[in-house]
């Protein structure tokens, strides 16, 4: 593609997209929707999906695995 | 009054909530202007305003006051609005708006039909994401070359070779739909 035809593309791709109006601010004021973001943050747990059964779950395990570390290889073979 | 400014940076770096809300009040307009350019939609530029401020809030602490907010900003908004691009608009798929656009009468060649402005903006609109956005901003909107780049964090020369692949695309697109620019 040499310089004409770069300058030709140019032109008409400027003819099919002219530029926009980006003078014009937006039509509302953008704020409180950036505070909704920031709430939903603060809002949304630290590590979501870890319940506190979870925690429960894991320490009953290591409790068992502790007082009979001969059930760990079965343990191991069902996960 | 520079110290002001500076205080403000600074606070907002911190976490400050007022000191985001104040810069946001300073630049959201210039922000949503410059996604308006690239994504060419008023509804969506809002929404990616809001998305590009809320990035701008979770990643303050990367921010460094000495290369001032506008700049960092619009970057933000940049990878935003290109992450927009990537995602939603997949190939074939060009929005009504432009294509109403494309074909409504302008001042434009009047041997240049609505057809092919229609078809050009088709086939614009199929370009990569990273090849669009480069030619959005630097030939269409005319931005200068240098805030292109620093847009993109990319180089000038970059952005000239993304611009020349990305009408080079364009042109092959249009000979194939047997439209010779």
């Amino acid at each position: 593609m040499n310089e004409h035809d770069e300058d030709s593309m140019k032109k008409l791709l400027r003819q099919a997209l002219p530029p926009v109006n980006s003078n014009a601010g937006p039509e509302r004021d953008l704020w409180p929707g950036v505070l909704l973001r920031l709430d939903a943050r603060v809002a949304a747990p630290a590590s979501p999906g870890w319940a506190w059964f979870d925690g429960a779950l894991l320490a009953g395990l290591v409790g068992l695995a502790a007082i009979f570390p001969t059930a760990i290889p079965v343990f191991l073979y069902y996960l | 009054m520079r110290n002001g400014a500076s205080d403000v940076l600074n606070q907002f770096r911190q976490g400050d909530a007022d000191a985001f809300e104040a810069l946001f009040r300073q630049h959201q307009r210039a922000v949503y202007g410059w996604i308006l350019r690239i994504v060419r939609n008023p509804v969506t530029a809002e929404e990616l305003t809001v998305e590009s401020f809320w990035r701008i809030y979770q990643a303050r602490a990367r921010f460094d006051p000495a290369q001032g907010f506008e700049g960092w900003a619009r970057r933000i908004a940049t990878r935003v609005a290109l992450d927009w691009l990537r995602t939603r608009r997949t190939e074939g798929e060009v929005s009504l708006e432009v294509c109403a656009e494309a074909t409504a009468p302008t001042a434009a060649d009047p041997a240049v039909t609505a057809e092919i402005r229609r078809k050009t903006a088709m086939a614009f609109g199929r370009l990569p994401p990273k090849l669009r956005i480069a030619a959005t901003l630097a030939i269409i909107e005319e931005q200068p070359q240098k805030e292109v780049a620093a847009a993109l964090g990319i180089s000038v020369a970059a952005v000239k070779l993304r611009v020349f692949r990305a009408l080079r695309l364009l042109r092959k697109d249009l000979e194939k739909q047997g439209i010779t620019p």
